[in-house]
């Protein structure tokens, strides 16, 4: 007769650390690990060593002293008389505005491109795939400084549009100037009572979004489809418009115009700032529109006949079953899409744009020739910047995710 | 298996660590070859010819350092530095000195930890507009906007410049010289502003030179000169005398045509001293007797080396100016071999 004995426990001998194939792993990832941090350790205790010999020490004081140099793109206030860290900060800014303008152009455009890559039209599936493959397959420099000389060399100087029959001349009624320099358009000035209609405005978002939660309800409560398109525009434009002429015009707008050497007034878009961001936008479109048909493709076409079944129209289709479907597939590459464009920017320089590569990593180095505090500090910067749109597209992600209850 | 690559790892790195940096002359002898940086390619200064080799007046500086350490002015591995790496390149000891357009400043001197070992050509910042902007004064530049070489000296001077006249200007930031021209030239800036040679020099190959006006405000000077590390003072002096030859040779009329003539003995005992038939000063630097003789053999004295590179009947046409001999009311002066 047999009987199950208990597991014989043996007692850990150190051995085991090698023969056991239950702790053989661990062993080795923990050897792995020493030997790393050893190597860590000792490669930079050797720059310090011979950062010292060199009479060199790695010191972040220059944060604090004095730029001395101009930037031409100021978020915030900045002089030459301001700080270098100021500088970096700048730069900073700028690398987010271009990150975050080029993210919504390339999403805006990846999507429209990658759904009409999927058309039933020819000429329209081909044009596309044309346009995928062309910016796919061309570096995004390349792109960038197309775009960038075609800029300065077909829109007019601003001395073009100088003289009584100048050779250039400004778009809508005289209040946008195109230039190779870049855009000029008029600034909104806020005179008393503006708080007024920006809060009309604000309060028409709102209600935007109370309207189109209250369509959906009533979606999928009733099954009434009310229109949701048109009533959100008007409510967008509307009241604020009202608001505006009721109250006298208290917003009124600042236009450019040419003083000097340049348009002043207004605000200025800068050609680099236009080159970098539509370079990006296109470029990382193209990826994104794979993206999109991947995802569309990934959706079994039962669910688009079945749409079809129940009398829906190719552009509901789209956008209420097969699109919501897709979007688990689209958005974690998408994320993807979203660090390259803002490690892209980086290019800047290129086009003389003073991102954060620009001031820190550019001049600021340069001048100080703390290369490595200020490389650190850039790998830190765009470490940040990437780890955070990570994060939340995670979240966003977390939510478009099929619900499993 | 794992642990021997581990050790094997660790052994090539203690080995790369244990290497104690040795004295910069005793590394180029034992290399063989001189490492120098140099520009990535201004005409006259630093260009590689039609054949690959390296020409110019920055260039000329390294080969007579080569050839009176080496006793051979081709034993030079040109490094093509931007201005963004220069400094990293110098400081790393990834070149052995710099001879690079690069403007001595106390910072770069003090804080940056390098030691300037001369003047080779005193510039200043100038700038240039179109004639047509109707421009006399850059005083009259309120507002325009400006192309700059970014990470320079001349970027901060602009910025000082314009601030001190209580005037405002957009700089456009450029990598390159060369970008920087063709943004000029296309309109998308009023002004270049850069060192005042190399404004002559562009505009020399601008398609109507006479269209564009250089203003006559210089408003700094730009010291240009070979540099080396800090610390190594017997290697900073091995540069410092070889420029010192160059300018000493012409000062005393010693040229690449008469060098041999003059080195079998003159009754000039500066020369004498100088090309090593009187006197050990070869021997002081660590070197051979004959060190500045076979500087001087690769080129010439810096007057012929001016000539050659950037003078009049150039297409860089460049005066001397400032930088003729203080003979000749210049600023180019040598103290004395003695």
């Amino acid at each position: 007769m047999t009987t199950l004995a208990d597991p014989h426990t043996e007692s850990f001998r150190l051995s085991m650390l090698l023969n056991d194939t239950r702790y053989r792993s661990l062993t080795f990832q923990f050897i792995a690990l020493v030997a790393i941090i050893a190597f860590m350790a000792f490669v930079g205790g050797n720059l310090v060593r011979n950062l010292a010999a060199a009479g060199l020490n790695i010191s972040y004081e220059f944060l604090g002293s004095q730029a001395g140099y101009d930037i031409n793109q100021r978020p915030i206030e900045y002089t030459s008389q301001s700080t270098h860290g100021r500088a970096a900060l700048v730069g900073l800014l700028n690398t987010l505005i271009v990150a975050f303008l080029a993210c919504i152009t390339a999403t805006i455009i990846g999507v429209i491109a990658g759904v009409l890559r999927l058309s039933n039209n020819w000429i329209v599936s081909k044009l596309m795939s044309f346009y995928v493959e062309i910016f796919r397959n061309v570096p995004v420099l390349i792109w960038i400084l197309i775009i960038f000389s075609i800029m300065i060399n077909t829109a007019p100087a601003p001395r073009d549009f100088r003289g009584d029959d100048p050779a250039a001349s400004m778009w809508l009624f005289d209040t946008i100037a195109v230039t190779n320099r870049g855009v000029y358009i008029p600034k909104p000035v806020w005179g008393e009572g503006s708080l007024l209609v920006l809060g009309v405005f604000l309060a028409s978002i709102v209600g935007i979004f109370l309207f189109r939660r209250y369509a959906r309800k009533q979606l999928f409560d009733h099954g009434r489809l009310i229109p949701t398109f048109w009533p959100s525009v008007g409510l967008f434009f509307i009241p604020a418009i009202l608001a505006q002429l009721v109250l006298g015009s208290p917003i009124s707008l600042d236009y450019p115009s040419l003083q000097g050497f340049n348009f002043r007034g207004g605000i200025t878009i800068l050609g680099s700032l236009i080159a970098l961001w539509f370079a990006l936008a296109i470029y990382t479109g193209a990826f994104i529109a794979e993206n999109v048909r991947a995802g569309i493709l990934a959706i079994s076409k039962g669910q688009t006949e079945a749409a079809g079944a129940l009398g829906l129209r190719p552009n509901r289709i789209m956008s209420l079953v097969v699109l919501p479907q897709a979007l688990r597939v689209i958005i974690p590459p998408l994320i993807s899409q979203y660090l390259n464009i803002t490690k892209n920017s980086s290019l800047a320089i290129a086009v003389g744009y003073m991102d954060v590569t620009g001031t820190l990593g550019g001049i600021t180095l340069l001048q100080t020739g703390r290369a490595i505090e200020t490389v650190l500090l850039l790998m830190l910067f765009y470490l940040t910047i990437s780890l955070l749109i990570s994060f939340f597209m995670n979240i966003f992600n977390e939510r478009m995710k099929l619900q499993e209850r | 298996m794992k642990k021997s690559v581990f050790l094997g790892a660790l052994t090539v790195a203690g080995v790369i660590a244990g290497g104690v940096q040795a004295a910069t002359l005793d590394e180029v002898k034992s290399r063989g070859k001189l490492n120098c940086g140099v520009t990535t390619g201004v005409p006259g200064f630093a260009e590689p010819d039609a054949s690959g080799v390296w020409q110019g007046f920055d260039v000329a500086v390294c080969r007579a350092v080569a050839a009176a350490v080496l006793g051979d002015g081709n034993a030079v591995e040109f490094v093509p530095t931007t201005g963004k790496t220069r400094f990293t390149a110098l400081a790393s000891g990834e070149i052995d000195m710099l001879a690079r357009n690069t403007t001595w400043t106390f910072s770069r001197d003090v804080d940056l930890k390098f030691e300037f070992t001369g003047v080779n050509y005193y510039d200043g910042q100038g700038f240039m507009v179109p004639k047509e902007l109707g421009v006399a004064s850059a005083k009259d530049l309120d507002g325009a906007t400006v192309c700059i070489q970014t990470g320079t000296t001349t970027e901060l001077n602009l910025a000082d410049f314009f601030r001190s006249n209580n005037i405002s200007y957009e700089p456009v930031p450029i990598e390159t010289g060369a970008e920087a021209v063709q943004q000029y030239l296309a309109g998308a800036c009023d002004v270049y502003t850069t060192d005042a040679s190399a404004l002559a020099a562009q505009r020399a190959n601008f398609e109507d030179p006479s269209a564009h006006v250089l203003l006559p405000e210089i408003v700094s000077k730009e010291p240009l000169g070979p540099l080396v590390r800090h610390g190594d003072n017997e290697w900073a002096d091995i540069v410092r005398w070889t420029l010192n030859a160059m300018i000493t040779a012409e000062e005393l009329g010693v040229t690449s045509v008469n060098l041999e003539e003059l080195s079998a003995g003159s009754d000039n005992p500066e020369i004498n001293r100088l090309l090593g038939t009187e006197g050990d000063l070869g021997a002081m630097l660590g070197l051979e007797a004959d060190w500045a003789k076979n500087a001087l053999g690769v080129a010439g004295n810096y007057g012929e080396v001016f000539e050659k590179n950037i003078g009049a009947a150039t297409p860089i046409g460049l005066a001397r100016g400032l930088n003729a001999q203080w003979t000749d009311g210049g600023l180019i002066y040598s103290p004395p071999f003695r």
